[in-house]
């Protein structure tokens, strides 16, 4: 009963979307307020009926209803409640749903939310919403029903895959959902723009938000698929250039430079074309996104099936909503007026020079993730393009991308002072040339990159609090107008210095991390010793624990350094019957901003272990880098500005008309 | 400067980054990339040595020797070809024999000096650059255990 009432619930969702996807298009060409209006009935109906769906699917899972083929496939009645709920996303039919449940929330949040929007952009944005969201509801219904009844339910299910039953990996998918399908609002409203063929600044001002909304989320989804890997996969790392990673890290790209481009436009009325442009490119890379890792494409953990009718239909809604979006773009775009002017010195250069080199990078990742697929559908020849390649091309940009962006804020608007913009990071760049100096004694000179790389990251993170100290005058004016001023400061200058310090945190973790990190990989006897990097450890001795569905073996080993007792650390190896699997569990043992990270091996019939041994300088940094940057977004989202919206165009007649 | 060359010296500055960007892809091709090859490619083909690899397949039953600190010799067949592979380090949990397997790494004398070596994640899932060996020399059998789903 339950599954069926979900399935017609989403068949319901399908039906209100295809009359939101027409009648408010209708309504804005004839003017017609009471069409228009109904988009934001059917955007939040959708919203209910797809939230019913979810939770019907929800209660399948926790009710282990093994009569539903999804259920059966990926739970176990044993499993504890948290990833019965989780393995509901743990596979495609479910991720899907997840997917559309996300994107109607956010259709739903435009209806509820954009009430100082002007009617027929509002109605529009509403429309194209539902377009996505239609194409979705049919791929699920048509190729990838979740609710599926086996016609025998059989008595116990097979068990989510192992690793994906690990509290990192539960709450990934929704946090990169929300940030691919929060992209969708930008290309809504690209394309509205489009269609209406007028756009100005408070059009900017209204996509911001959104925008970098999603950006928060991609940004912490991103960090948190990353820190999953590094503790899961039991070999240390944390970024593996994977192609599932690099469709991540494109929408990423892409959506970090829109939200600098949206600043130009909002600010300056200038890069309108650009902005457009963009925004449909940002969410059409989720798209593709979505394509490589759902359709089977690729064999990695995420790709849970190879049914190539669900290829063909992503690939389809890929072909449609990409070359539809451009299409209209390359037939309107004249249309749109040309925006002010700027010098190629100014905070406008410098946010164009940001796209640049962000979109260049972004291009980089595309080629080297899709080269070895097109390679192989032409020649049959088959290809590996790992880390080498990306640290080659990618890393050149990004470093120069880093070097500038501390001028970015300190120049001016229109025309700035290249000079004296240098002058005022007398400090910054001081700060990073001892920081080289320092980091090169420390490592004993081994090599200059790293050094170099550190100075960066120092220089960047200075350059952030000069901005601050500039913006509040502190050091130059009285403790009391430096207060008032830093109260007065908009949210979003605070967001910017706030986002850029975390970026460079980030990079200093993944250089030291990766350049001064030691490892040691051993068998080791019991009650033996091992050292790295000044630690020591004792194999203790090998036990076994039981879970609710697995049975470990726990290793355990006494951390000491110079003779004192710091710790235990206990990686374990666990068995899940069901699907005869072993996930490794590494220890990880946090020494200031580095980590202990110890997994295991083979075990011999003495007793004999092999281990693996890490110790990671400064590692948490490339996390909390991440997270950081995510409270600059969400200090920046907190802006009075953003929050209130645009004046109505009435109230403003600042919209301009298509020439 | 009028609004003609400010849009030049854009569109110049554009075309200066994307110059930069394909110069350092095509280098990096070059350089950074490496080809799969069946145990019967490399058989077939002379590649010369220390060319990097990866070489998928199945461990070759009664292949495996394990030495002392963690070296281990195994072979890698695809039913026709074998290709002897060295390693020092640890192997994955489901590396076993008789399963799919892929090593890379640089060929010396006839023997692949692997530095990584991948087995598959669990029971069901086989790395598709091995089903794709094992088609290729007629060892494969659609609905066999071990397919993929």
């Amino acid at each position: 009963m339950i599954p069926e009432l979900g399935h017609y619930a989403l068949v319901l969702a399908l039906a209100l979307g295809l009359v939101q996807s027409i009648a408010p298009v209708i309504g804005a060409r004839r003017n017609d307020a009471a069409l228009m209006a109904l988009a934001n009935s059917t955007a939040l109906m959708q919203f209910a009926f797809v939230a019913l769906s979810f939770a019907a699917l929800v209660t399948c899972y926790v009710t282990s209803d093994f009569s539903v083929a999804t259920v059966f496939e990926n739970s176990h009645s044993r499993m504890p409640l948290v990833y019965k709920i989780t393995s509901v996303w743990g596979n495609h039919e479910g991720s899907m749903l997840l997917w559309v449940l996300i994107l109607s929330v956010f259709g739903a949040g435009v209806a509820a939310f954009g009430r100082n929007l002007p009617a027929t952009l509002k109605a529009l944005v509403l429309a194209v919403q539902s377009w996505i969201a239609c194409a979705f509801y049919l791929f699920i219904l048509l190729t990838s029903n979740p609710f599926l009844r086996l016609p025998n339910a059989p008595f116990e299910g097979r068990d989510l895959n192992p690793i994906l039953q690990d509290p990192g990996l539960a709450i990934h998918p929704p946090l990169l959902y929300l940030g691919y399908v929060g992209f969708s609002i930008a290309f809504s409203f690209a394309v509205a723009a489009l269609i209406e063929g007028r756009i100005d600044a408070a059009w900017a001002r209204w996509v911001r938000p959104w925008t970098l909304a999603a950006w928060m989320f991609l940004t912490l989804g991103i960090a948190m698929g990353s820190y999953w890997a590094y503790y899961t996969l039991g070999w240390g790392g944390f970024w593996f250039w994977d192609p599932v990673e690099n469709a991540s890290l494109m929408p990423w790209l892409a959506g970090t430079a829109l939200l600098h481009s949206a600043v130009v436009m909002e600010k300056r009325n200038a890069l309108k074309i650009w902005t457009i442009l963009l925004a449909i490119l940002t969410f059409s890379l989720s798209l593709v996104g979505t394509f490589l890792v759902r359709s089977g494409v690729l064999t990695s953990v995420h790709s849970f099936a190879n049914d190539p009718r669900r290829g063909i239909f992503i690939l389809a809604i890929l072909v449609l909503f990409i070359g539809g979006g451009l299409t209209l773009f390359a037939w309107r775009a004249s249309a749109l007026k040309q925006g002010g002017l700027f010098a190629p010195i100014s905070r406008e250069g410098a946010l164009v020079f940001n796209n640049l080199f962000l979109t260049t990078a972004c291009l980089t990742v595309l080629v080297g993730t899709l080269y070895p697929l097109a390679l192989e559908s032409l020649t049959g020849e088959k290809i590996t393009v790992g880390g080498p390649f990306f640290n080659l091309t990618f890393g050149p940009l990004f470093i120069a991308l880093m070097s500038v962006v501390p001028f970015g804020p300190l120049l001016a608007w229109k025309r700035g002072d290249l000079l004296a913009a240098a002058q005022r990071l007398m400090a910054a760049f001081g700060g990073g040339v001892l920081a080289v100096a320092l980091a090169y004694a420390i490592e004993g000179g081994q090599s200059l990159l790293a050094p170099f790389g550190v100075g960066l990251a120092v220089y960047v993170m200075i350059g952030a609090l000069v901005d601050l100290a500039e913006r509040t005058g502190l050091f130059r004016l009285p403790l009391a107008a430096v207060r008032a001023r830093a109260l007065g400061l908009p949210r979003s200058a605070w967001g910017t210095a706030v986002a850029h310090f975390g970026i460079a945190l980030s990079m200093l973790g993944i250089i030291c991390a990766g350049t001064w990190g030691t490892e040691l990989i051993v068998a080791v006897k019991p009650s033996q010793t091992v050292s790295l990097s000044g630690y020591d450890l004792t194999f203790d001795g090998l036990m076994q624990r039981r879970g609710p569905n697995y049975s470990s073996e726990v290793a355990n080993f006494t951390v000491r350094k110079g003779g004192a007792l710091i710790g235990v650390m206990q990686p374990s190896k666990r068995n899940f019957a069901t699907r005869a699997m072993t996930t490794n569990e590494a220890a990880l043992m946090m020494r200031g901003a580095g980590q202990l990270y110890l997994s295991l091996g083979d075990t011999k019939e003495d007793g004999t272990t092999a281990i693996r041994l890490y110790y990671k300088p400064m590692v948490m940094l490339i996390w909390f880098g991440a997270v950081v940057m995510m409270l600059g977004g969400a200090l920046s989202l907190s802006d009075r500005r953003l929050r209130i919206g645009a004046p109505r165009p009435a109230a403003k007649p600042a919209l301009q008309p298509a020439e | 400067m009028t609004r003609k060359q400010r849009r030049l010296i854009l569109i110049g500055s554009s075309l200066g980054v994307l110059a930069v960007a394909v110069a350092l892809v095509l280098s990096a091709m070059r350089s950074s990339i490496v080809f799969f090859q069946s145990p019967s490619d490399v058989a077939e083909h002379q590649l010369a040595p220390g060319t990097r690899i990866r070489v998928g397949g199945l461990v070759k039953p009664g292949s495996v020797e394990r030495g002392d600190d963690l070296r281990i010799q195994f072979a890698v067949t695809d039913g026709k070809h074998d290709i002897p592979v060295r390693y020092q380090g640890i192997v994955p949990d489901l590396f076993r024999e008789g399963q799919g397997v892929v090593a890379e790494g640089k060929l010396e004398s006839g023997t692949l000096v692997a530095d990584t070596v991948l087995a598959k994640h669990d029971e069901r899932y086989m790395p598709k650059e091995v089903v794709d060996a094992l088609k290729k020399s007629g060892r494969w059998q659609e609905g066999a255990a071990g397919a993929p789903k």
